[in-house]
């Protein structure tokens, strides 16, 4: 019975700290917007954020995006030929890029590369009381350090989805037209006539927009609720990608659920 | 106002984290222009004290007064204003890793001022002369000895001509010169800036020398106190314990614990 007890007990423990954390982060959330006024007063430093986040990330975006497009070209020629409709090969690789791989393996490469060394230079910051110290010194760590690096990834992320879906888009044209020999005219205007601007692309836009919002608030939180030691900033850097990972999962099949459910 | 020779006035201070008292009716009357050393062992509530006194938390009973004003009844912009006349050196200097020496010390002044830049380097150049590190401006923290960094924080946390600098543990792992620099600096700077100094240090020797008065702590409670000469002199068998760094006395050497025997005769026991 006592260990009956216990384990229910432990169970209610751990439920009660998630759900005060989750509170703590809709608290933190709401700071970060107040804060981020006088953040954005000071552009430059957002600026630099973007640098670091986006401008820094393009490198494995696009070799990734470049990737993905060359292999949805080979897996989409190979199905859509048995049907012969090799002509719809631009409408595949666009649609499926826009809609969904653009913006979520952006995001989740996103989340890996530059979610995970904000949540590491944040978490330092405390460890080294470089934030204490900033405090301290009468400057907000939320207006100075917190709120550029948020609106940096906000910012950066549907940026970089655009140019992994791009990429993609040029990737699948190199496999299906220069190196399989799909009719050029045909990728291109099929693609033009059933890529539609508002339902794909756009929903596209907004879904990066989402996940970048997402996976920026996680980063910086993670990193400014870290335990201030080496071991503490592993774990937060872990939490953050995971996290983030199934953040983005699941926000895309709720966001897809919404865009997409008169088709 | 309160007393107008004390800058800082703490009044039955009792502070406790969750459940956990840490600190219990604590009184200290710190006087203007003075340097002020709160001793006693690593876990004794030296730390929590500067930050009450700093406003990072807020007393569970009693008063924190600064400058005639209780800390923890301010607002969040009458704090940030009375910390811009507060200067804060931390135990390994806090120096923003991504910015240059120069950069550091420029930083307080470039956030709170609207001095020309050529002005902001004219006073970075004196502060960082001041603690003799002028030449090393362009380094980045990461190329610092430790004695260097400290050196390096000292000018910022002077920057902006505090009423008040806090010292948390500035002679942690120095070398014997880089801690005599530090301690001669500390004594020196107070004195030039009119400020009044409060550190908190486990270093016996080092504060006896630069110190005005000398406060012990242990559990939470102030144990002993008096100028260097009566710290000296004293019979109180914990400062004794202290100045002499015995390993046993009214500190024990042993973490409370059950009797020996009767854990070495009990379960698992062969």
């Amino acid at each position: 019975m006592t260990r009956v007890t216990e384990w229910v007990s432990g169970l209610g423990h751990v439920v009660n700290e998630k759900i005060a954390r989750l509170g703590f982060a809709a608290r933190f959330f709401v700071m970060l917007l107040v804060y981020s006024g006088q953040s954005f007063r000071r552009f430059p430093l957002t600026i630099r954020e973007i640098y670091f986040s986006g401008v820094l990330s393009l490198l494995i975006i696009l070799v990734s995006g470049l990737f993905v497009g060359l292999v949805l070209g080979l897996q989409g020629y190979e199905t859509l030929q048995r049907y012969g409709s090799a002509d719809a090969l631009g409408v595949l690789v666009a649609l499926s890029l826009t809609r969904e791989l653009g913006p979520v393996v952006a995001a989740l490469l996103f989340a890996s590369r530059a979610g995970s060394s904000v949540t590491a230079e944040i978490g330092l910051m405390k460890a080294t009381e470089q934030l204490t110290a900033m405090d301290m010194m009468a400057v907000n760590p939320m207006a100075r350090v917190v709120a550029p690096r948020f609106w940096g990834g906000v910012i950066s992320m549907p940026l970089l989805a655009a140019m992994f879906s791009a990429m993609g888009v040029f990737g699948g044209y190199l496999i299906g037209v220069v190196f399989i020999g799909v009719d050029d005219g045909a990728f291109w205007s099929q693609m033009q006539s059933s890529v539609d601007f508002r339902q794909d692309i756009i929903n596209g836009v907004i879904k990066s927009f989402v996940f970048g919002v997402a996976v920026s608030l996680i980063a910086v939180f993670e990193g400014y609720d870290s335990t201030p030691t080496a071991e503490g900033v592993s774990r937060a850097i872990t939490r953050t990608v995971v996290t983030s990972a199934l953040a983005i999962l699941a926000l895309d099949f709720v966001l897809t659920s919404f865009m997409f459910r008169g088709l | 106002m309160s007393d107008s020779g004390s800058l800082v006035k703490i009044s039955g201070l009792n502070f406790s984290y969750d459940e956990r008292p840490v600190l219990r009716g604590i009184d200290m009357d710190i006087p203007r222009g003075k340097v002020i050393a709160i001793m006693g062992g690593s876990g004794c509530g030296k730390t929590t004290l500067l930050r009450l006194i700093g406003g990072q938390l807020k007393p569970t009973h009693g008063e924190v007064q600064v400058a005639g004003h209780a800390v923890d009844r301010m607002g969040h912009d009458e704090l940030y204003a009375l910390r811009r006349r507060m200067g804060m050196l931390f135990q390994f200097g806090a120096l923003f890793t991504d910015m240059s020496v120069f950069d550091n010390v420029a930083y307080p002044l470039r956030e709170h001022t609207s001095l020309s830049e050529e002005l902001i380097r004219d006073i970075t150049l004196m502060k960082l002369s001041a603690v003799g590190l002028r030449g090393a401006e362009a380094l980045m923290p990461g190329a610092l000895s430790g004695g260097m960094a400290r050196r390096v924080a000292l000018a910022r946390a002077i920057a902006l001509d505090p009423l008040l600098i806090m010292y948390d543990e500035p002679f942690t792992g120095l070398d014997p010169i880089s801690l005599g620099v530090i301690g001669q600096l500390i004594r020196r700077l107070n004195d030039a800036l009119g400020a009044t100094s409060i550190m908190v240090t486990h270093d016996i020797h080092e504060s006896l020398a630069i110190v005005d008065y000398i406060y012990f702590m242990s559990g939470g409670r102030v144990v002993a106190q008096g100028t260097p000469d009566e710290i000296r002199a004293s019979k109180d068998p914990f400062v004794h314990q202290f100045v002499y760094a015995e390993a046993d006395g009214p500190v024990p050497f042993h973490y409370p614990a059950p009797p020996f025997g009767k854990e070495l005769l009990g379960k698992g026991a062969v």
